[in-house]
């Protein structure tokens, strides 16, 4: 399917289908949809302590409540009493074995949602305490783990380490991330007359809602549907969270009778789901004096929660990413699953790949400040070799790396960042500023795009054309925000000619295309764009045949452009009369589309295989101050160099770009979670939970979008994914200020500085760095 | 429901609601605006994305008649109750465009800059930046920072929407939006002339005296009543606390009560008076008093929030206690008709005590003109720039006289478990000279562990305390004997040699 090489539609800078909508709040989310008076509100009761065995729940008083419909708790679930994505090990209501603090114990399903919230207090649980694991350190001491380590390994690591010239070690944590999506989780749901389930729900994973709520209560797939039309922000943490959202108000559903409506407030919502996983990185690499890695040995101790959830290949994805940009001949990367009495981690934008690469990137600067290199030059030695070159490199767990941008990508944001120029601007500036500090960071990001699992790589469309010439669109995605709607509507609407006007999509529902795959791992428009255009592909096809027998013409010299269909013989047709005449001739103008990524493979038991469909490039360049008395930190500027191949549509990716790094940015700076000794999220509220606002932006961004020949993988419009990987660039962020800490100390050495890097954080190394 | 409020005396609540007048008469009075658009009257735009003022996706407009002049001000729906919105227009995300359908210039602003992703923050965003519109912002960079400080977006990475509003400047209103505002302007006209607001309903009070006498006689009559102001914090005992709270005696309409005023040797500020109103008026006289409350809270808590309220409550932090202190302001309480006059840092007894006898309450604050010689400078410490709560926060009132510090008023929030003086810190500085090379820091972290033993918390450890307001003091004295800021904000990054970064430059560099 070779799209025109020109086209106007596909790569215009088109606005989001939605914008009009967002603007004047017409735009619907799930807690906006009405719903008949007999409706109903559930409030959750949730765990106070992180551990313990949980003995009794008394509704009584709850039940007698103005209003109060139903107290529900994991007695009342018909059957399976789990929400869980993979394992089957996460509950919906707690039984026996309470694993966290902010763990859903019962649900009260009330007229109104204040008799609810009035209810859940009078709820009397009795709970006998157990003591908790709560950190990783805490799980490492205890042996506390889901499963034995992962471990992936390339060449002779040991040896070569030993006999590396220069060693290097340390350690590196980097803190977890609340999703802080706007829009909280939310569902709707109501029973049908044959005792189905019809369930809205802010979700990136309508399929697995069906299949776990068609668990819970015993019923088949077929008996349950679920829509989305949009989310108020997913970032991930509407993959496998929005679960319990959906299986408590199915339930409550279920029990009632009536629609029955659950949105979580702020606080609960920080209390109940995952966040990203925090990161425990223990590392010894080995390099030449050159600066040539030779070995990289590096242990990876993520906190998993209570539970699996996605933990397994959010791992899998860490140590996928732990060598970043840099063909190391030998290394053993290994993997410890740490299991805690907290909520269970889970995907968040990047899935456990900005956690690999944060190991690498401070590695890099270590080793530039051990060798007094320039730290850019020295990441340019050890970079995957640019596909040009002809000499491709494979990564520790087999896969060849085909399609090496990096070099190029960095010689030019190099110079369109000035960057000789401000390094050295920047270090005589530090010479006469005793109190206010620069640093420059630089981050390249190589990220793996495809779900590590090669099964999930699949996706359907349906596409309707009606009689009239209008056109409508399903596919299997959802969309949060990142336009996704928007790049499949441009999509489909070339194929026909059309204009984007033309293509109508509506809510992703599990009534129109089955067996989804979560949106999730950028693969939104590679997978659905893909099935989208082939669906629109099999009509247009249908339509030529109909045509040229028609009109006696040549098929392949009918063409679809300005809403017209135009013959060979110079006549034309306006689209809708070409429907209308194939609708009389009896063709069928509805088509569905399937995708599965080719080429890709992956051993799970000896975590070997090339399960990339290929790799998605960018760098960035950060300079930040700091205020060394303080920790204050600003950021300056930044420069972006971003590959996403034949971009389908820039304004949405350079939006990407923009709000993942600024994401990222938070990540290492502003956002830390923090919990009290009983396990107890103590940030669970934007008051104290701090992501960046409008004024922590950098003073100066410049992003550009890497103009290049197209992604080298068949991919639609050879475009290439960007919701996950600008979010790496962030990281920049953090090796910047690692850099304006670096010339406090006499000796000149690198700070030991670890994430969130808060001005607390910052000032404590600043102070140790004046030490040395 | 108290005696004193008889079912004669009960009016309904008044507004306009995006161009429609309305009246209120049987919902709780704790009830938040928000609950009222999303739920009766199904304006669903306004959004709920943490119900405590922090996130801005609630932000409406709400207009008031102020010297018969119709003002416009962001407030966040969430925590605003529904008899504060008594005798005002209200406008939100659905009432801005014009009637046709037409988009707003601001709202086709957003959707030309790419300014929505997911749109949940999106309205608070808008209404934000239409509150800009309507007070004919300038739209630079850096207001457009504190315009928009109080709207948290997860997607774009804010860029879009300051282009957005950046592409508004200079704009005129339309005929048809003056039209608009004559029509809100006529209607609040009609209200001048309604009776003090008293109102009940479902077991709960609510009344908003209009004279100071009226308050006094009123919290007499009720002293367990709760006094309300912008609710900034009210809101959450209600909102995330569930309380429910029977009675509430209002500052908003009690005349006088927030008047700003300079007097010979001082200023006068009404206890009702907002943090915008007074932070407009005292920024003069105080330019460090200026950066401090812009970064406190954000435009619409700054609408809402009063300076009474921000001592009354007590808090340990409570950024403007410690400035005040330092600046040895005196507290003007009221009980009855008996005023009774303190030292602010005498206010404060412990955590969560402060001297204030049952029904007796804030009528205002005396702020002393500096003497000569004195300077003043105030720091403020937290994980986020904009929109957070102090980890510390630290005044300094130093009094130098031939080079040396010869005076001192030192107050720090956030040290100990209310705003309190450093008085050990103030001794050790006497006779300290103004060199950088001087300082004796041993002696000064001596006194400072004798005067506070900081607690480890959500926003700080006991150690980042004591060693940030050390070092706040050493920025104080480098500021002072420069004579220039040395911070990485606002003046601060011009005179630290990186003015090249500053709003022209970034407007430029976000256009590409």
């Amino acid at each position: 399917m070779t799209p025109p090489a020109q086209s106007t539609l596909v790569h215009a800078a088109l606005r989001h289908e939605s914008a009009a909508l967002h603007v004047t709040g017409q735009a619907r989310y799930v807690d906006d949809m009405a719903l008949p008076e007999n409706s109903v509100h559930i409030a959750l009761g949730l765990s106070d302590v992180a551990h313990g065995q949980l003995i009794s729940i008394n509704t009584e008083t709850a039940l007698r409540m103005p209003g109060v419909r139903a107290v529900l708790t994991a007695a009342d679930i018909p059957e399976k009493n789990d929400c869980s994505p993979v394992k089957g090990d996460d509950p919906i209501f707690a039984k026996d074995e309470i694993m966290y603090h902010g763990q859903t114990l019962f649900a009260v399903v009330a007229d109104t949602r204040a008799q609810a919230r009035d209810a859940v207090e009078q709820v009397k649980t009795k709970i006998t305490p157990l003591a908790p694991i709560l950190s990783i350190d805490a799980a490492i001491e205890q042996e506390s783990f889901l499963e034995k380590p992962l471990t992936l390994s390339s060449g002779q690591v040991e040896n070569a380490y030993a006999a590396a010239p220069y060693q290097l070690a340390g350690e590196l944590y980097a803190g977890g991330q609340e999703h802080f999506y706007l829009e909280g989780q939310a569902a709707i749901a109501q029973a049908d007359e044959n005792g189905g389930i019809q369930l809205f729900v802010s979700t990136q994973h309508p399929s697995e809602i069906q299949h776990k709520v068609a668990g819970m209560l015993g019923l088949t797939y077929g008996d349950i549907q679920v829509d989305v039309r949009r989310m108020g922000g997913g970032f991930g943490g509407k993959e496998s969270q929005s679960n319990l959202t959906a299986c408590i108000a199915a339930l409550a559903a279920h029990k009632t009778g009536r629609p029955a409506r659950l949105v979580y407030d702020r606080d609960d919502d920080m209390r109940v789901t995952g966040k990203r996983h925090d990161i425990k990185l223990v590392y010894k690499v080995g390099f030449d004096q050159d600066g040539r890695l030779i070995a990289l040995i590096i242990d990876q101790y993520l906190r998993c929660g209570m539970s699996y959830d996605l933990s397994k290949a959010i791992a899998i994805r860490a140590m996928t990413h732990a060598e970043n940009a840099y063909a190391i001949p030998h290394t053993r990367i290994t993997a410890h699953l740490c299991k805690t009495h907290t909520p269970s981690n889970t995907a968040f934008r990047g899935f456990g790949g900005p956690q690999g690469m944060i190991g690498i990137e401070q590695i890099m600067d270590k080793i530039a400040t051990h060798l007094n290199m320039d730290p850019i030059a020295l990441r340019q030695l050890n970079y995957y070799p640019d596909y040009e070159a002809g000499t491709p490199c494979c990564t520790p767990y087999g896969q060849v790396v085909k399609d090496g941008l990096l070099g190029k990508i960095t010689k030019q944001l190099l110079e369109t960042a000035d960057y000789q120029n401000r390094r050295q601007q920047i270090d005589t500036y530090n010479q006469t500023n005793p109190v206010l500090r620069r640093g420059l960071g630089f981050a390249p990001v190589k990220f793996g795009i495809s779900f590590n699992r090669t099964m999930l790589n699949q996706a359907g469309a349906l596409v309707h054309v009606y009689s009239d010439g209008s056109v409508h669109l399903n596919h299997g995605g959802t969309e949060m925000g990142q336009g996704l709607h928007t790049k499949i509507i441009q999509i489909v609407a070339d194929v026909f000619g059309l204009a984007h006007e033309d293509v109508r999509i509506s809510a992703t529902t599990t009534g129109k295309v089955p067996n989804t795959s979560a949106t999730a791992a950028s693969s939104g428009t590679d997978l659905n764009g893909m099935a989208a255009a082939r669906a629109a592909d099999a009509i247009k096809q249908r339509m030529t045949a109909h045509l040229a027998e028609l009109y006696q013409c040549e098929a392949d010299r009918i063409t679809f452009q300005d809403r017209q269909v135009n013959l060979p013989s110079g006549e034309y047709l306006s689209f809708s009369k070409a429907v209308g005449l194939c609708y009389e001739g009896r063709v069928s103008l509805s088509a569905t589309g399937f995708y599965a990524t080719p080429d890709i493979h992956w051993d799970d038991a000896s975590l070997t295989g090339s399960p990339y469909y290929y790799f998605a490039y960018g760098a960035a360049l950060c300079e930040v101050a700091i205020d060394r008395l303080t920790g204050e930190s600003r950021i300056l500027r930044t420069d972006i160099l971003h590959d996403a191949g034949r971009s389908i549509n820039p304004a949405l990716d350079k939006g990407q770009i923009e709000g993942g790094f600024v994401q990222g940015a938070g990540w290492l700076t502003t956002e830390e979670l923090v919990y009290g000794q009983d396990g107890a999220l103590l940030t669970h509220a934007p008051s104290t939970y701090k992501i960046p606002a409008c004024s922590d932006r950098p003073y100066l961004l410049n992003i550009n979008l890497y103009e290049g020949d197209g992604n080298r993988s068949e991919t639609i419009h050879r475009s290439k994914a960007v919701g996950e990987p600008p979010f790496m660039l962030g990281i920049s962020v953090f090796l910047a200020c690692g850099d304006a800490l670096r010339g406090l100390s006499s000796t000149k050495s690198y700070p030991d500085l670890h994430a969130p890097a808060t001005a607390e954080r910052l000032l404590m190394a600043a102070q140790a760095q004046q030490k040395l | 429901m108290s005696a004193a409020l008889g079912p004669q005396k009960h009016r309904p609540i008044h507004f306009m609601l995006n161009g429609e007048a309305h009246e209120i008469e049987r919902l709780r009075p704790d009830t938040t605006l928000l609950q009222l658009l999303r739920g009766p009257h199904s304006l669903t735009g306004t959004k709920e994305g943490c119900a405590e003022g922090d996130c801005g996706a609630c932000t409406v407009m709400v207009g008031r008649l102020r010297a018969d002049r119709l003002i416009w001000q962001p407030v966040n729906a969430c925590i605003l109750l529904l008899p504060m919105a008594d005798k005002s227009v209200i406008r939100t995300v659905e009432g801005v465009a014009k009637e046709d359908g037409t988009l707003h210039p601001v709202q086709q602003a957003m959707v030309d800059n790419h300014g929505s992703q997911c749109g949940f923050c999106t309205p608070g965003f808008v209404m934000s930046l239409y509150g800009g519109w309507l007070n004919r912002s300038s739209f630079s960079a850096s207001d457009l920072d504190d315009l928009l400080a109080g709207n948290l977006c997860r997607c774009t990475g804010y860029g879009p929407i300051i282009k957005a509003g950046q592409s508004l400047a200079g704009q005129p209103l339309a005929e048809w939006e003056t039209v608009r505002l004559d029509k809100e302007k006529a209607y609040l006209d009609s209200c001048e002339a309604m009776p003090e607001l008293f109102y009940a309903a479902e077991g709960a009070s609510y009344i908003a005296p209009c004279s100071k006498d009226s308050f006094a006689q009123a919290y007499i009559e009720q002293p367990e009543a709760q006094i309300i102001a912008g609710a900034t914090d009210i809101g959450l005992w209600i909102t995330k606390q569930n309380r429910k709270l029977p009675a509430f005696i209002s500052v908003q309409d009690v005349d006088g009560l927030d008047d700003v005023t300079e007097q010979k040797d001082g200023f006068y500020i009404g206890a009702a008076a907002t943090h915008h109103k007074a932070a407009d008026f005292l920024a003069a006289h105080f330019p460090s008093l200026k950066e401090l409350w812009r970064r406190f809270g954000s435009v619409q808590v700054r609408a809402s929030g009063t300076v009474g309220g921000n001592i009354a409550n007590g808090s340990p932090i409570g950024d403007l206690a410690p400035a005040f202190i330092a600046l040895d302001t005196d507290l003007l309480l009221r009980r009855g008709k008996e005023e009774r006059r303190l030292k602010l840092e005498d206010f404060f007894l412990s955590y969560g005590q402060q001297d204030r006898q049952q029904s007796e309450w804030v009528d205002g604050l005396f702020i002393p003109k500096l003497s000569t010689n004195w300077k003043f400078n105030c720091y403020k410490l937290s994980r986020r720039f904009d929109q957070d709560i102090s980890a510390v926060m630290g005044a300094f009132a130093l009094k130098i006289e031939d080079g040396k510090i010869t005076a001192a008023r030192i107050a720090f929030g956030g040290m100990a478990g209310v705003p309190q003086r450093a008085r050990s810190l103030e001794t050790a500085l006497i006779g300290q000279a103004l060199e950088p090379d001087k300082i004796n820091e041993p002696k000064i972290d001596s006194a400072l562990a004798d005067d506070f033993t900081p607690i480890s918390d959500v926003r700080a450890s006991a150690e980042y305390r004591l060693l940030g307001a050390r070092n706040l003091l050493q920025k104080c004295l480098l500021e002072m004997i420069a004579d220039k800021p040395v911070r990485l904000a606002g003046e601060g990054l011009a005179s630290a040699g990186l003015s090249f970064l500053c709003s022209n430059a970034s407007s430029e560099a976000r256009q590409q």
